[in-house]
């Protein structure tokens, strides 16, 4: 039907409504929480009077001066096209190479790649999920799922790839045989919270081949109902669900330790209490179910909350195997299990920081390569994939890492919606 | 619902919209004959776009286009526009004249919104001046029907924001917190 034809039917019906809410889509329902209390921790003694609500990402700045100017950067939602993207910026070390993957699909987030070699990719922003295939040498990107609430996260398992929304979670079955046409979903899990506030997903399954899931803290700093601020691990098909880490703020990536099968994740800090505290983690859950990692109370392993850490000593919670700076937003991350690196990188863990926005000198925008040492702690901490950050402007944002099936990195930039490709230059 | 009294105008150009094909520059005109081609929009419920950042034009041509956001007769207005076309309208509405504030404000009634909008920090994101940046909108001086039926989408969660940012704040805007700000904006 030509559009004229259509508007007009739809002032006949009038419906000329240029706001109508009734028409979204996909609309985010569900009452939030945020600053609702578990009712057994102390309350905060002579807490400020918030200026904010608690689920929102300004909550806790300060008034006026430097830190009003600091808001979240959103990522544009058309992709850059490929001859535009900042590839002569990015730097990696000697000895590797880096390239375009894949482009044009807008703010592209988590990866998780098929048995077949289908890389699948999630968005935050967007209501879609990618599929990008190697066909004759080249990339093909395809979208395979539209109309999802924050598609975030993916996982492949067994054929069948897994997409987390905001608060539901979906199975394909079959997918690679299916990429053209894949069939409905199956749902596996609707049973989660539906706060905005760090309501987006990351998921993984473990070698328990249990799916785990994280719940985040439904705003900046508050005393978070015991739905939220957590890991949770469940079946496959959404069953037994039981929690496995409590006190965790907002992750967006882990993976398990090849060595030790211990689950590893980073962990987002609080925003605003300072220009250089808290520091972004990386923990490891040793003891699924007993471990509190700290959030509300204390962060970064040493430093109690201005208006939660009251009463509390950092001593109470499992401290950070490592620190991944202030506010840099350390998103993804993997180990390195493939062969094509050298050795040195084996079981190394590759972490992507998205880049800091609370923050005046910008921090992050990088890939780093972390290595633990014999006691479980991280030993160093180095640059490896460099040059998102210009001038202190973002000219990308790496999201997610993933080894590939041919021992390359991969690498996703919600900025620009590409994928790049790290490999050894040989 | 909201009485419907489009300009005759902006009617015109509705039932009138060229098929789909035209580019973005043959398409323009439609846009602003609702919108205004002053920049201020004398539509009930069309908000004004003069002066408005191009990137957060280009979002939601974006969302429109691909219905995320949907809001007739923008999706029909979006549908077959390409990357490019987005991009030229958004630049085009950027250069519109921004649109002028509401007249004669009460004075006690501007003076308490000030708090309000001071307390939730409207202008941290949109600015001291309300004027937007990059992909958050212009504020200051749109209308006032508009803002209201915006603020309680976002409260609602009927408009998911492209960035969760509009419906977390929202959150914690009672009725009435919105009423006082949508009157301050548009007199802004």
């Amino acid at each position: 039907m030509p559009r004229s034809a259509r508007l007009t039917g739809l002032l006949l019906a009038g419906l000329l409504l240029p706001l109508g809410p009734a028409g979204a889509q996909q609309a985010p329902s569900g009452t939030p929480t945020p600053g609702s209390t578990d009712g057994t921790a102390p309350k905060p003694a002579a807490a400020p009077a918030p200026a904010q609500d608690r689920g929102s990402a300004l909550y806790g700045r300060p008034e006026g001066g430097e830190a009003a100017k600091l808001a979240p950067i959103a990522g544009p939602p058309l992709p850059t096209p490929a001859a535009r993207l900042p590839l002569d910026k990015l730097k990696v070390p000697d000895g590797f190479k880096i390239e375009v993957y894949a482009s044009g699909l807008a703010n592209a987030r988590s990866l998780a790649q098929g048995d077949k070699g289908t890389l699948f990719v999630g968005t935050r922003s967007l209501d879609r999920v990618y599929a990008v295939r190697t066909v004759d040498g080249k990339q093909e990107v395809k979208v395979i799922a539209t109309g999802l609430h924050r598609p975030n996260g993916v996982v492949f398992h067994k054929g069948a790839l897994y997409v987390a929304e905001l608060s539901k979670i979906w199975r394909f079955d079959d997918i690679e045989n299916n990429l053209d046409a894949p069939g409905k979903p199956v749902l596996v899990s609707d049973d989660f919270p539906k706060d905005e506030a760090h309501g987006w997903k990351f998921i993984a399954i473990g070698p328990d081949e249990k799916l785990y899931v994280p719940v985040g803290a439904p705003g900046n700093i508050l005393n978070p109902p015991d739905t939220h601020a957590q890991i949770r691990r469940m079946d496959l098909d959404g069953k037994n669900v039981e929690v496995v880490a409590r006190g965790v703020r907002n992750t967006v990536g882990f993976d398990w330790n090849p060595q030790t099968k211990n689950l590893t994740f980073t962990d987002n800090g609080r925003d605003w209490v300072s220009e250089d505290i808290p520091n972004d983690e990386l923990n490891v859950l040793s003891e699924p179910g007993k471990q509190h990692f700290g959030y509300p109370f204390c962060h970064q392993g040493n430093f109690t909350d201005p208006e939660y850490g009251w009463g509390r000593s950092c001593a109470e919670f499992t401290a950070p195997a490592g620190l991944l700076g202030p506010h840099t937003a350390a998103l993804g991350m993997r180990f390195y299990t493939g062969e094509q690196f050298p050795q040195a990188y084996r079981n190394a863990i590759f972490i992507a920081r998205h880049g800091s926005w609370n923050k005046t000198q910008k921090l992050g925008g990088d890939v780093v390569v972390a290595r633990l040492g014999t006691d479980g702690k991280m030993a160093s901490l180095e640059p490896f994939l460099t040059g998102f950050l210009q001038d202190n402007r973002y000219v990308g944002r790496p999201v997610d890492v993933l080894v590939a099936r041919d021992g390359a990195l991969l690498v996703s930039d919600d900025y620009n919606g590409a994928v790049y490709r790290i490999s050894a230059a040989r | 619902m909201r009485p419907l009294a489009p300009s005759a105008l902006c009617l015109l150009a509705l039932l009138t919209a060229p098929a789909n094909a035209e580019s973005a520059a043959e398409r323009l005109p439609a846009c602003l004959a609702c919108h205004g081609e002053s920049g201020t929009s004398a539509n009930p419920g069309v908000p004004s776009l003069g002066a408005m950042p191009a990137d957060y034009v280009v979002t939601q041509l974006y969302l429109f286009r691909e219905r995320q956001r949907v809001a007739d007769p923008m999706n029909a207005m979006a549908e077959g526009l390409s990357d490019d076309d987005l991009r030229t309208l958004g630049d085009a509405v950027a250069k519109l004249p921004a649109p002028k504030p509401e007249p004669n404000p009460d004075p006690a009634r501007m003076e308490a919104a000030r708090a309000l909008a001071a307390k939730h920090q409207c202008g941290s994101c949109h600015g001291a001046d309300l004027a937007g940046q990059d992909q958050i909108p212009r504020v200051g001086a749109q209308r006032e029907d508009y803002l209201l039926a915006t603020l309680r989408a976002y409260k609602s969660g009927a408009r998911a924001g492209y960035d969760p940012a509009m419906n977390e704040v929202a959150q914690g805007l009672s009725e009435d917190d919105i009423t006082a700000l949508s009157y301050y904006l548009a007199h802004r």
